[in-house]
This record gives C-alpha cells, structure tokens and sequence, in this order.
C-alpha cells in the first residue's frame, strides 16, 4: 500500500466525520434552544400553575401578574386575518399563474415575488406604518367605530398577510405543478371548460398540498416580529374588534426582554413566551411535513 | 341491479354517427414542423391504427384531433380537422363541446382524484346532468360496457386510485364513453398494462368500433396487426400511407412502410 493512497482515504473519512459533527450540531442546536427555554421558563412555573399563566388577562409584571390570554388572542387574530386574506388572493394567483398565463407572464411576475419575499420585515413594518396604519384610522374605520389609531389587529394582519402571500403563491404554484397534465387532459377531454378543471379536479387532488402550505404559512406568519410590532398598537388587552390593538407574543418578547428584567419572573415569563413560540412553530411545522409526506406516498 | 332492469333505450348512448377528416394540417411548435401536410380520412366505426417510430408525430396528431395543443406554447396549426363537415380549427369554434365528441384514453390511466362511482358522473354532471336516478343508471351502464360492473359494483364509492391499473384504464374509458362522444382517442392506451388488462381493452375497442370511430396510436406492430381496420403509417411527420389494414400489412405501396412493418428501424 502507497502512502499517497491511505492518505487519500484518510481525507475522506476525517471530511465525512467532520460534516457529519457538523450536521449534528445544527440540529442540536435546536434541541439546545428547545431545552434552553424551557429550563428558563421553570421559575414562574414553580410558582403559578400553566393554565392560570395562559388562562388570565392581567398583565401587571411589577405586581407579579402574568396573564398571557391578551397575547395568545392577539397571535391568533392577526395570524387568523393575515391567512383569510393572503389565501384567497395566493390561491387565485397560483391558479392564475400555472393553469392561464402564458410562460413571459410567469417570468415577469416569479422575479417580482422573489423580490417581495426577499424584502427585509422592517420594511413592511415601515409602508405599514406609513400607509395602512393612515388608511385604517382616516378612511376605513370612520365607517364602524369612533376613534381609532389605526395602529390595530386589523393593520397588523394586512401587513402580515402582504408578508406571506409570496410564500404561500409560490407553495402554491409547485403543489399545482405537481398535479399531472394527463389529469388536466383527460378532465379536458370529457369537455370540461379550464375553470371545472381546476375547481373539480386541480384543487381536489392538491387539497392536502394546499393545507400544508397554509399550516407552513402559520408557523412563519407566528413568529413574524418586528413588522406586526410597528403596526399592532402594543396594549395587551384582548381586542374587542379587529381596530383595537392587539399585542402578538413575539412582539411581547422584542419590546420587553432586557429591560425591567430587575421584575422578579420576569424574565421567566418572557422565556416561557419564547418557549410556547418555539412550541407551535415545531408542532406546525412537522404538521406541514407529515401532511407533504403522505401526498408524495 | 340487475342487468335486466337497465334497458337499451334509457341510458344507450346514442353513438352519433360523425366523420373525421384532416385537411392539409401543418403543426409548427417554434420552429420544428411537426405535423406536413397531414391529409387523412377517419373511417366510421372502424379501428384506424397510427403507427409509427418513436418522435413521428402520432401523438401530436391525436391530440390535435381534441385541440389538446392549445395550451402548448409557441404552437401554430394551419389546415382543418373536420368533424361533421365542422372545422375545429374554426376562430370561433367551441372548444368544450368538441372535446365533448372525442373520448380519451391516455398511455397511463389517470381516474379523477374521486370515487369510482363519481368518475363516471363526473362527465355527465358537468353537462348538467343532475337527477341521481339517470346518473345511477349511466354509471351502471358504463361499467357494465367496460366489464367491470361485476367487479366493482359493491365498492361504487370508494376512490377509484384503489382500482388495479387495468380496472383503471377500463374505468377511464367507461368515463370517456358516459359523455356520448362520437370517437374515442387512444394515445397507447395500453402500453402500461399488463398482457391481461391489455388483451381486455383490445376486446373492448373491437366491441366498441360497433357504435364508435375508434383511433389508436401504438407502438406496437402486432397490437395494430390484430385489431385494426385501418392504418396510417406516419414517418417525421409526414403521413407515408395509409389504408385498409390488410394492404399495408400485406401489400405495402411505399418502400419506407415496407422496412418498418420488416422492422429495419422502430
């Protein structure tokens, strides 16, 4: 045996270990996170039993309240609204894209999704605040209530529905890719027009698809931070309607973790906000995966 | 049900009696020239075979017959495709109702993502058939024509994906026949089936040229040597002859026909 030769397999095996450790420790790192935060979110724990955190309204850290039910509400809303609204108009547009337009329509438009899905949050956060946050306070709500900032549930979903559209039409546009021309075929054939194609038979077969793309949505739409922050009002208070401020949980973490964090719990209870996050994303995402398997079976 | 209770008159498909005739059809997609001067006759309740290598454009043509290219891109068709005296290719023609007339059956059988009993409804119901009782009597019907009434008549409900291949691909056609069209297309139609299933739709197309023009495209020779009526041998896109099948089988005209029928090339 030359030595050049045994120096060539030793590379290869000292290389496929080391990516090996590599890959192992990315996906420590999310257990390390997962555990992180919940060891962090034992304090308040021990002293106020979960349904009472999750279950309560108060939010008074100084008097050692700690009600999260305003913030999982104010989640739920503006993720809620931000999915009605983004997924009429991605799914319209998926079909559009792959069932109607010609192929220089699809190069013009598949550039400019890239180019919204690329665009940094704080931007959104910014033409929301200058331009929906107006819109809503000085046009639209006048028509059903008094006074309003603007600055609300409803602001905080269009932003994050404008968000995830680009996400959701592009899942949307490969889930209908998949569904093969011989089915559009032979559903054509029958003497079907192009929209009972779709309607009837596109949709159906991609129905599990699209439900997973909208779970993924979810979990992405969840954890969105900065621009629900600049748009949502920040009040925790469970809103009343859809002009009311709302305070999402992530925005909850950015606004507070590292100040005040002389409050006794405090910072416990953020880290038990992080965790519950860090929950619903894992939970959603895996939901999306198992679903996305079972329609490649 | 019993076969009894279904009678001829109630749901027979009134096979309408219609001509097909293609006239100068040229086929370009960019530049490539596909189809030249396609100039045929379908005969009326017969089996006219498409042979023909591998990229001669026998698949192009069939689909032609249904306007499937028009969602193709960069496509130009000139010519007609007369059906009925009636150009498909007219400006203003109706593409649904002619598809309508032209049931297909593809390579690979592809059931809509639905019941077995929904499968067949599925043509009838987007047409505007709604009364349950005809679409009962439809579905029975066409699934006894296929021969698989016996098999699946205590299942009607379940997805039709649960069907073997070969009950699928009989199931397609049941479908395509449950719309009245006046032809069936079949693009290979049994190329992904076994020996069995194969053998089964062969003798359900000779049952079927009864009511039906019935055009196939194959690829293979002795398929063609055992059910056609008609051939039309195409080589890169031009058709090179085309006849009664005993003559080209037996007494081809042209030189090229004569190499492939001896398998100089496929």
């Amino acid at each position: 045996m030359n030595k050049k030769f045994s120096n060539r397999i030793f590379k290869d095996k000292l290389a496929s270990g080391v990516m090996l450790g590599l890959t192992t420790l990315s996906l420590l790192l999310v257990v390390g996170i997962g555990i992180g935060l919940y060891l962090k979110s034992q304090p308040i724990l021990e002293q106020k039993t979960l349904w009472t955190l999750l279950s309560t309204t108060e939010w008074k850290p100084s008097n050692g309240e700690f009600g999260f039910l305003p913030f999982i509400l104010g989640t739920l809303w503006i993720t809620g609204l931000a999915i009605v609204m983004a997924l009429s108009i991605a799914l319209l547009t998926a079909i559009y894209l792959t069932e109607y337009s010609k192929s220089s329509v699809k190069r013009f438009v598949f550039p400019a999704l890239d180019i919204l899905a690329g665009l940094p949050s704080v931007v959104y956060g910014v033409w929301g605040t200058l331009f929906i946050v107006p819109w809503i306070s000085e046009t639209l709500a006048p028509h059903f209530v008094e006074y309003a900032t603007g600055y609300s549930t409803l602001a905080g979903g269009i932003v994050l529905g404008v968000m995830i559209l680009p996400l959701l039409i592009s899942l949307f546009v490969e889930i209908f890719s998949v569904v093969p021309d011989d089915l559009r075929n032979a559903t054509l054939s029958l003497g079907a027009t192009p929209w009972q194609t779709i309607k009837l038979v596109v949709l159906r077969k991609s129905f599990s698809g699209i439900l997973a793309a909208v779970v993924l949505a979810i979990s992405r739409a969840f954890g969105e931070t900065i621009a629900v922050l600049m748009v949502c009002g920040n009040l925790p208070v469970i809103p009343g309607s859809v002009f009311d401020s709302c305070y999402p949980i992530p925005a909850l973490i950015a606004n507070n973790y590292g100040e005040m964090l002389s409050v006794p719990l405090y910072d416990s209870a953020l880290m038990l906000a992080a965790f519950f996050l860090f929950i619903v994303v894992l939970v959603f995402n895996a939901g999306s995966r198992i679903i996305l398997h079972r329609i490649e079976r | 049900m019993e076969a009894s209770s279904i009678t001829k008159d109630t749901v027979k498909p009134t096979a309408k009696e219609a001509h097909l005739s293609v006239r100068n059809l040229n086929v370009h997609i960019l530049k490539n020239h596909i189809l030249k001067n396609i100039d045929i006759e379908i005969p009326d309740k017969s089996i006219t075979c498409i042979i023909g290598p591998s990229g001669c454009g026998k698949s192009t043509l069939l689909k032609t017959f249904n306007r499937l290219l028009d969602k193709t891109e960069n496509v130009t068709i000139t010519g007609k495709v007369l059906v009925d005296n009636e150009n498909l290719y007219e400006k203003d023609a109706e593409v649904t109702h002619i598809r309508k007339k032209m049931g297909l059956l593809s390579q690979r059988p592809c059931p809509l993502p639905m019941s077995i009993y929904d499968n067949i409804a599925f043509g009838c119901k987007i047409h505007g058939t709604r009364n349950k009782k005809k679409l009962d009597e439809i579905v029975e019907y066409q699934l006894r024509a296929v021969g698989l009434w016996k098999e699946v008549k205590d299942r009607l409900h379940v997805p039709a994906n649960k069907l073997s291949i070969g009950q699928q691909q009989r199931l397609c056609l049941a479908r395509g026949l449950a719309v009245e069209p006046a032809f069936i297309l079949a693009d290979e139609a049994t190329s992904a089936l076994d020996p069995i299933s194969s053998k089964h739709i062969e003798e359900l197309f000779v049952e079927l040229k009864k009511d039906y023009a019935i055009v196939m495209v194959t690829h293979t020779l002795r398929q063609a040597l055992r059910i056609a009526d008609y051939v039309v041998f195409m080589y890169l896109g031009e058709v090179i002859e085309a006849g009664p099948a005993e003559q080209v089988f037996k007494n081809p005209r042209r030189e090229l026909t004569k190499k492939y029928l001896e398998g100089a090339f496929s």
